[in-house]
């Protein structure tokens, strides 16, 4: 009898307590989503302003009370950017730069990885840790010796300049060597008894079994072309040879401070595009490379 | 097991990689020190054949330049102001993001996005939403009408306009600005980081701690802290390591003036202090002055490994 009855009390006494807390944990979700709808406004806003402002007059874009959706949509500014920036030219100049020292360190990271995972040579070991050393000092103390040597090649203002510097990421070939690592020693021995060569056995059974991270550098390499910045800043900063970031900056640094701002944020949102393009398709790629490395490009 | 054959081949594939890293790595780390150390060293003298002797006399020169330390200044500002408040932002996001479901992936997707975006670029939408409003212009002449989305919004809740970074704009309003943009930019990779650590968590400690009915504030610091811990120090020293290299940032806002109009070099960074020295081929100065940002950083990076040596749970 009174154990039934002290059963009936606490389960009242669990409802009524779990009735405050459902109230407490509602509101503490409401708290969360509020905090993080909140964060990401803040977060998407600069992308939303670029779109919109590229697409507003300049009259409306210098309203007091600004507005939040364009009243006349101005596709023109786009063109205007084009030819204002001369986007085409910069585009070609940095596919052709991202293009090819994207294929070329390719080449170079799957041959030195293939050599650490597989080969057997003397000083295999502290070869690779001096690699890996070398990651650790900041690109910044290269740059100086760099200038000076491409100015004694007579590289400066070259298209060479832009492409074999940084080409060699010791990064990539630590990555690829861990995935290469992966696959089973056996096949190799397997392949070699068949008489499989070397490159035959790289390219049919390596590289299709690595591509995620094939892809991921690809990415990585190409979105470094694009968005570099300060090294083509200092040794190709020509108009036969400017790359678009450059193109980008330089094009909208007006002295008397007059600039079109829609035409401007027009600019930004082309050079903003094929990144975006990137991200949408091949997020999970990018993703898996920076979590690993935190290095951006 | 080793035979000779594999020797000269395994020599043959890395070739490229060799002659590559020795021309634009090895040779670079080398030279750097021996310039740094060479007193005066210049790019133009060195083609006049002149001689110069061994010495700290670049270190001394580079450390007493005004410039230098502002750039110094600068540069270690924006490192103790960006990297905890950004740390801390992205803490709190992906707490929050781990202990929803509903919009999840939408949301986390959203907190990427900055990740992928070209730092100039963005700069330069930055550079117009905080950009001033009304007429500017000196001396009568005040035909510039600008309009700037931040002075907008103050303005529209009753507030005075700030010129941010406009000519005549203040110091401390340049440094708001490039917090601003610094941790935006600064958050899609640690939340990443973050948010991979709190979702390999196991749950087994949140159940007893739910059982034993711990508050959520006491989880937060007795659990979901210290367990994150090996993923918060990866954050911090790797955004004081990028923090202490604070450059593009400055000129996607600023421009390559590196400050407002009418105040250039204002807001130069150490990294910006070595790229102004190379045209002017101070090669000398310049490594020297990438010796110490090397210096910085390295000590840096040993005091944050001491400190989670400490307080790191693994």
């Amino acid at each position: 009898m009174t154990s039934t009855k002290r059963t009936i009390m606490n389960e009242r006494n669990i409802q009524s307590v779990s009735v405050k807390q459902v109230i407490f944990l509602v509101l503490f979700k409401i708290l969360v989503y509020a905090f993080l709808i909140l964060m990401a406004v803040i977060v998407i806003f600069p992308f939303y302003w670029m779109v919109i402002s590229s697409l507003k007059t300049l009259a409306e874009y210098r309203l007091s009370i600004p507005t939040f959706w364009p009243k006349q949509i101005m596709l023109s500014n786009y063109a205007d950017a084009f030819t204002t920036a001369s986007l085409g030219r910069l585009f070609l100049n940095t596919a052709y730069v991202g293009i090819v020292s994207t294929l070329l360190s390719l080449v170079i990271t799957v041959l030195s990885a293939f050599a650490f995972a597989r080969l057997e040579f003397k000083g295999k070991d502290a070869m690779f840790g001096a690699l890996l050393a070398t990651m650790m000092i900041p690109g910044e103390l290269f740059t100086i010796t760099n200038y000076a040597t491409i100015n004694t090649f007579g590289w400066m203002h070259t298209f060479k300049v832009l492409i074999f510097p940084f080409l060699v990421s010791v990064f990539y070939i630590y990555l690829l060597r861990q995935n290469f690592m992966q696959i089973p020693n056996e096949l190799y021995l397997a392949a070699k008894v068949d008489g499989t060569s070397d490159l035959k056995y790289l390219w049919k059974v390596m590289i299709p079994m690595s591509l995620p991270t094939l892809i991921s550098i690809t990415i990585l390499k190409m979105m470094g072309a694009w968005n570099s910045y300060v090294w083509p800043n200092l040794v190709a900063n020509d108009d036969a040879h400017r790359m678009i970031t450059n193109g980008l900056r330089n094009a909208f640094t007006d002295a008397t401070g007059d600039v079109n701002f829609p035409v401007q944020m027009a600019a930004v949102a082309i050079v903003s595009a094929p990144l975006f393009l990137v991200f949408i398709f091949l997020r999970k790629y990018i993703m898996s490379g920076v979590s690993r490395s935190g290095i951006k490009g | 097991m080793v035979d000779s054959k594999q020797q000269w081949k395994a020599w043959l594939y890395l070739l490229p990689a060799i002659v590559l890293l020795l021309v634009f790595t090895v040779w670079p780390i080398i030279n750097t020190v021996r310039m740094a150390f060479m007193e005066g060293y210049n790019g133009l003298a060195i083609v006049g054949g002149a001689t110069f002797k061994f010495g700290i006399g670049n270190f001394a020169k580079v450390i007493s330049f005004t410039s230098f330390k502002t750039s110094l200044y600068n540069t270690m500002l924006l490192c103790v102001l960006t990297v905890p408040i950004s740390t801390f932002l992205a803490l709190l996001i992906a707490v929050a993001l781990n202990s929803i479901r509903p919009l999840q992936k939408t949301l986390q997707t959203i907190f990427f996005l900055p990740y992928v975006t070209n730092s100039i670029a963005i700069g330069m939408v930055f550079a117009a939403m905080f950009n001033i409003v009304g007429n500017m212009g000196t001396d009568g002449h005040d035909i510039i009408i600008t309009a700037g989305i931040i002075n907008n919004c103050i303005e529209f809740f009753g507030g005075e306009p700030i010129n941010w970074i406009n000519a005549g704009s203040s110091y401390w309003a340049n440094i708001t600005v490039m917090v601003v943009y610094i941790v935006w930019n600064a958050l899609p990779f640690k939340i990443l980081v973050l948010l991979g650590g709190l979702q390999s968590v196991n749950k087994q400690y949140y159940d007893a701690a739910k059982v034993d009915g711990t508050p959520r504030a006491r989880v937060f610091t007795r659990i979901t802290v210290p367990l994150l811990s090996p993923m918060l120090a990866y954050v911090i020293i790797t955004g004081f390591i990028g923090g202490f290299k604070e450059y593009s940032s400055i000129v996607g806002i600023f421009g390559e003036d590196m400050g407002p109009a009418g105040a250039p070099r204002r807001l130069n960074t150490i990294v910006g202090y070595i790229y102004d020295a190379l045209p002017k081929m101070n090669y000398g100065q310049a490594s020297a002055a990438a010796l110490i940002l090397f210096a910085i950083i390295f000590v840096v990076t040993m005091i944050n490994l001491q400190v989670s040596k400490k307080r790191v749970h693994y």
